[in-house]
């Protein structure tokens, strides 16, 4: 069976040429890059090579990146750094409803030692209201933090409007960049960012390492103890490998990604406009104008239907895509980002997203486009809500009990 | 994650639809979960000759409605009130864990048709 991968946004395929240029890393250069030997040696510089590969990208200087495991080390890092580092100054943090869990749960979990975190709230279609950026902040805030694309829904959040906001204020402002790197153009300079998180599997470099921008200048308490890597700001024995491979797909994204993703936008505004056009009850969640959303995401709800159903379905097909319906939220209620909107309950387990990358091809949207609407009507004649009369039963309480003890 | 049986039945279910004139219908779940669950029953007698259902859900939700018509269909009306959740998630074979709360509703969404037969025929 033909297998079509749109899951782009949950995790990358290794590019060939990061493989190959990480290969030597595990026998012939095997060394610790910190050892003063000829093992060491051969390795530190390939350590360097790399940040200046990923300082390129986000045009800042290699000094100012720090190698971190993944994204979520690297968001943890950021924001609690921050509030340890930044505390004599204020206990006030600035953040969205819609963020990824990295800093959602970071921020819950600093609201229980004594921060105060706003959240501000998105409209129905994802978008923030600046202006409630600008009234949220107070004396006390010391940090704002908001991702530069949602891996949700793809929108992309106005970055330099909020640069602007944070560097009149006197704001430290991270973004999590993880969805955004690669597909658009990301420039921590011009946008005004103080730290910048990325994580290499989702740019074709693999799993198990990301990089923090950190501004020259900006005070942070370190995270991870230990050694004296990475300028004694993050311990531990540098991935050499992943680093050379994160170099590498920072690289490649640099020279590639205009090419790359004006062909997957082509690709994502067929499928996208193929199903508006042809799947009647859909709903599209996230900017409806595609120039807010990243090249690559796709989030649409196909109503009356669970979304864990649909994807056993697409992948019966060999079809491989994300929903946001709590049974594969691994939670009892669906994703975080649909409710934020405002989305019917319904639509909301209903989401599908199709997340693309420059390896798909326009055949595949075409396969897609044909075998889809069959499956949607064949689940919808098996769903109760489908052309229902009766209202539709809203609430559960024993999820709230479950929910309660949790 | 899902074992044979309940891709099986997820993929192939059997009794899907509504029965006209169905002498008992019964409804579980909601949509805060994710699941809701519509059984129609065709009892004659006392013995359920036909059963269909009508499933918005997960994998778990539609095996398991499936898998319910396929356990009551010929039972008395005793011996289906007998039939538990866990009896039809044994019957596939086992759910994972995180299933057996929200999607795991077949066996009482039975349980309210019989109980709206009852109702209606008493």
């Amino acid at each position: 069976m033909k297998q079509i991968y749109l899951d782009n946004n949950a995790t990358t395929m290794v590019k060939p040429e990061v493989l190959e240029a990480m290969l030597p890393y595990f026998r012939e250069q095997f060394g610790n890059p910190s050892s003063v030997h000829w093992a060491g040696r051969m390795v530190s510089g390939a350590i360097e090579k790399a940040r200046e590969q990923v300082a390129q990208l986000l045009n800042c200087s290699p000094a100012e990146i720090i190698f971190v495991s993944c994204g979520s080390e690297g968001d943890n890092f950021a924001i609690k750094g921050t509030a340890e580092a930044l505390r004599h100054k204020g206990n006030h943090i600035i953040t969205t409803t819609v963020e990824h869990p990295a800093v959602l749960e970071t921020c819950e979990y600093l609201e229980k030692n004594g921060f105060e975190v706003t959240y501000l709230p998105v409209d129905k279609d994802g978008m923030l209201d600046l202006a409630e950026l600008e009234a949220a902040i107070t004396d006390q805030t010391i940090l704002i933090s908001i991702m530069w694309a949602n891996n949700e829904t793809g929108n992309l959040f106005p970055i330099h409007e909020i640069g602007e906001i944070a560097n009149r204020h006197k704001v430290r402002f991270h973004t999590d960049a993880v969805q955004a790197i690669g597909k658009v153009p990301v420039d921590v300079k011009a946008a005004k960012v103080d730290m910048l998180v990325l994580s290499g599997h989702k740019v074709g470099a693999p799993k198990g390492v990301g990089a923090l921008y950190l501004r020259r200048g900006t005070r942070i308490t370190r995270f991870m103890h230990g050694g004296h890597q990475e300028r004694n700001r993050r311990a531990g024995t540098h991935n050499v490998a992943g680093i050379v491979g994160l170099g590498v797909a920072c690289e490649l994204a640099r020279l590639n990604q205009e090419k790359d993703y004006a062909y997957v936008r082509r690709l994502r505004d067929k499928l996208e406009q193929g199903i508006l056009s042809t799947v009647p009850d859909v709903k599209l969640n996230g900017h409806p104008n595609p120039d807010l959303r990243l090249p690559n995401t796709l989030n649409i709800s196909f109503n009356f239907i669970e979304g864990e159903s649909l994807l056993l379905f697409f992948d019966m097909k060999g079809i491989a895509a994300s929903s946001g319906s709590a049974c594969t939220s691994g939670s009892l209620e669906p994703s975080h980002v649909m409710q934020a909107m405002g989305v019917d309950i319904v639509l909301a387990h209903s989401s599908v997203r199709f997340s693309f990358s420059a390896e798909n091809t326009e055949e595949e949207v075409d396969f897609i486009l044909a075998e889809l609407p069959p499956i949607v009507q064949r689940l919808r004649d098996m769903s109760p809500l489908y052309q229902r009369e009766a209202p539709t039963p809203l609430h559960c309480d024993e999820c709230r009990m479950v929910n309660k003890a949790s | 994650m899902y074992t044979e049986k309940v891709m099986d039945h997820f993929s192939n279910p059997r009794n899907v639809g509504e029965i006209e004139n169905a002498n008992g219908v019964g409804e579980v779940g909601n949509a805060s979960c994710g699941d809701i669950m519509k059984i129609y029953l065709k009892v004659e007698g006392d013995i359920i000759k036909d059963v269909k259902f009508k499933t918005f859900g997960c994998g778990a939700a539609i095996a398991t409605s499936s898998m319910v018509t396929e356990l009551a269909i010929g039972k008395t009306l005793d011996e289906a009130l007998v039939l538990t959740n866990q009896a039809v998630a044994e019957a596939l074979d086992g759910l994972p864990p995180a299933k057996m709360h929200c999607s795991n509703l077949a066996a009482d969404a039975l349980h309210e048709a019989i109980k709206d037969y009852k109702e209606k025929n008493s």
